[in-house]
């Protein structure tokens, strides 16, 4: 289970609207071992594609950096997709190289982008098997037992 | 003195859970060669067909080797290896 502050979410929903018609990336780091995505680091699609997103080389080595002078790790790395479902690729499985993380991914599709609700699903991806798991919105990690907003959102049917 | 580098946890599994090991050599394909004989099968997650890998970054003190000669780049004793996967996926196929 992914349990993430509404914040967060938000500025990844934002990110992905943002960027949309191309892919939007990001990592949102936290306390090695914590598994509390607290750090939301939006990072530039160096591809700047709608099909394709690679943080650029020198963004990536800086990012790893910082999360090892503050003893942090990516706790969750989201991207969008903006014309598919928000489920993993055969790419996203392939390139997927951090066992440890939550893969977020939000689909802008269908008008998303601009108003109603964003797909916004998460899944370990480990050693190219994918389990998608509960995301459990939470006002603030301090009091998160106490304040559960909603679990998973749903994109309306239609 | 010897070549510190720094490795990423999917290949840790290589190295003994080590974050960080030691290596020798004077280019970066003698040193991706010394890792192998000390942590046999990490060459081919790094290496494809005589190439390093595409979604395997390589910096060699800071600078991804992609901009300063390949593997070819020259390693010496003080230098620091980071090798980092790539983040990087997408809808499309590659």
């Amino acid at each position: 289970m992914l349990t993430i502050d509404q914040a967060t979410h938000d500025a990844i929903i934002a990110h992905a609207r943002r960027d949309h018609p191309d892919e939007a990336c990001g990592v949102v780091a936290g306390p090695i071992g914590s598994d509390i995505p607290s750090r939301f680091i939006p990072m530039l699609n160096a591809a700047m594609s709608p099909t394709f997103y690679e943080f650029d080389s020198g963004d990536l080595l800086r990012l790893y950096r910082d999360m090892d002078d503050n003893d942090e790790e990516p706790v969750v790395i989201y991207h969008s997709h903006t014309s598919t479902e928000a489920y993993p690729s055969r790419t996203d499985i392939n390139l997927a190289a951090e066992p440890g993380a939550h893969y977020v991914l939000v689909s802008t599709r269908d008008g998303a982008h601009e108003a109603g609700p964003v797909d916004f699903k998460s899944y370990r991806i480990i050693d190219g098997e994918v389990v998608e798991e509960e995301v459990r919105l939470v006002a603030r990690y301090s009091d998160s037992t106490a304040t559960d907003v909603s679990t998973t959102q749903q994109k309306a049917e239609d | 003195m010897a070549i510190e580098v720094r490795i990423p946890t999917i290949l840790r599994t290589y190295t003994d859970g080590e974050r960080v090991v030691e290596g020798s050599g004077a280019t970066v394909t003698e040193l991706i060669d010394k890792l192998e004989a000390d942590h046999s099968g990490i060459k081919e997650r790094l290496i494809e067909n005589g190439d390093a890998r595409r979604f395997i970054n390589i910096y060699v003190n800071d600078e991804d080797i992609r901009f300063t000669g390949g593997l070819e780049t020259a390693v010496s004793d003080g230098d620091t290896v980071v090798i980092l996967p790539a983040v990087a996926g997408g809808s499309g196929l590659i």
